[in-house]
């Protein structure tokens, strides 16, 4: 049995294990600062909702406030602003308070199995992929009644796809300009 | 100051001037304000969807920093102070039961989780304990894109093209009142500008065993 590989002898390739992976072990520790407290700067999950519907003066508010109690704290702000909108209903058959209430904690509902889409024409808030319209989703339940035909100058904005294609492969998202 | 704007021809909202209506881009006063200390912790958007290439897998996408031109974008960076953490709810209470907390320091990404945070809400610490994903940053004009993996998760960051469209310019002359419709072959305002974007793959394994999970993001700063 051979003590050497190529012209080094075993020893010394073991010294080198050893400083390379002591090398790993300092950057571990050594690299990332991870002590400390973070505190929320910003949060979001639905497009567009804090920027709609919530008052200039309230933003920091919605976006510090946990999901779970967001809907106590907002679902009034949202209820009054789609009275602006003139809102009855939509294609989801929600009430105002039901619409408020769905809008109101910000978060992306997402199906572990299956379609995951803001809506694709059959499937509706079952998670948020990169090609998804979610404007034209967003502008049609606020404006666009309960058949989804009222106001059709507002339900669409006519910009149906991004500006470059998406990848197959990750990370999907397209090459920066 | 305020305005007065008409929508249709039936209904008159007053909103407060300067609203920028987008995906969630410049809408955190706290973080773009003049006198903010981490305006990279501006989220533009999140996604989560099921993987085009594994349907066993989830793929979380938070974008920080948006509209940026090409030269702008040359010189951005992920700041080192701040947390990036994806936020997941597998017991329906809209309370995370777990997170997947990102972070940039010295050109590399590492990504923890999914794990349990410490304790759910507005403040966090680093759980080192998670699985533990790391890689390089992809700079701007590296045209592969540089991908961490550890136990089937993938990861990513580095400034992308901002999947978001919109004729975000009509909307602003709907609101000003000087249309009251869009135009029938929209432009996308959102054309030609970028974002950081943090891509995380994850098995679904990982992330319980609900039928729904509620997601969002959340930016932390210290």
């Amino acid at each position: 049995m051979k003590l050497i590989i190529g012209n080094i002898p075993l020893f010394i390739l073991l010294a080198l294990a050893l400083v390379v992976s002591s090398c790993d072990k300092d950057e571990d520790k050594d690299d990332f600062d991870t002590s400390g407290t973070y505190t929320i700067k910003d949060q979001m999950a639905r497009p567009a909702i804090a920027t709609v519907f919530v008052g200039a003066s309230r933003k920091d508010e919605f976006n510090s406030t946990t999901p779970s109690t967001m809907s106590a704290a907002f679902k009034t702000d949202i209820v009054n602003k789609l009275t602006a909108f003139g809102y009855t209903t939509n294609a989801l058959g929600q009430t105002k308070d039901q619409f408020a209430g769905l809008l109101a904690t910000d978060v992306l509902n997402v199906k572990t199995s299956g379609v995951t889409t803001f809506f694709d024409g059959t499937n509706v808030l079952t998670g948020r992929k990169l090609d998804d319209d979610v404007i034209d989703t967003e502008l049609l339940l606020i404006f666009g009644g309960a058949a989804g035909t009222s106001n059709p100058g507002l339900t669409k904005d006519n910009v149906n796809a991004n500006d470059k294609a998406f990848l197959t492969t990750f990370p999907y998202l397209a090459q920066p300009w | 100051m305020k305005k007065k704007i008409m929508i249709g021809s039936f209904m008159a909202v007053t909103v407060l001037a300067g609203i920028i209506f987008a995906a969630d881009h410049i809408d955190a006063p706290a973080v773009t304000g003049a006198n903010s200390t981490s305006t990279g912790a501006d989220i533009t958007d999140i996604y989560a969807f099921q993987s085009p290439a594994d349907n066993s897998k989830m793929v979380f996408v938070m974008n920080v920093q948006g509209l940026m031109s090409p030269a702008v974008t040359s010189a951005a960076n992920f700041p080192n102070n701040v947390l990036y953490e994806i936020n997941i709810d597998n017991t329906g209470d809209n309370v995370e039961d777990l997170v997947i907390q990102a972070m940039v320091q010295n050109g590399k990404l590492r990504v923890y989780g999914p794990v349990a945070p410490s304790s759910p809400g507005t403040s966090s610490t680093v759980r080192t304990n998670g699985t533990v994903t790391e890689t390089a940053v992809t700079t701007y004009g590296t045209t592969t894109a540089i991908v961490g993996t550890n136990n089937g998760i993938k990861i990513f960051a580095g400034p992308r093209d901002d999947p978001f469209f919109f004729d975000l310019a009509r909307f602003k002359e709907i609101i000003g009142g000087t249309q009251t419709g869009f135009r029938s072959a929209g432009v996308d305002t959102f054309a030609g500008t970028n974002v950081l974007s943090i891509v995380i793959e994850v098995p679904k394994a990982l992330l319980g065993n609900a039928t729904t999970v509620n997601v969002w993001g959340e930016t932390k700063s210290k």
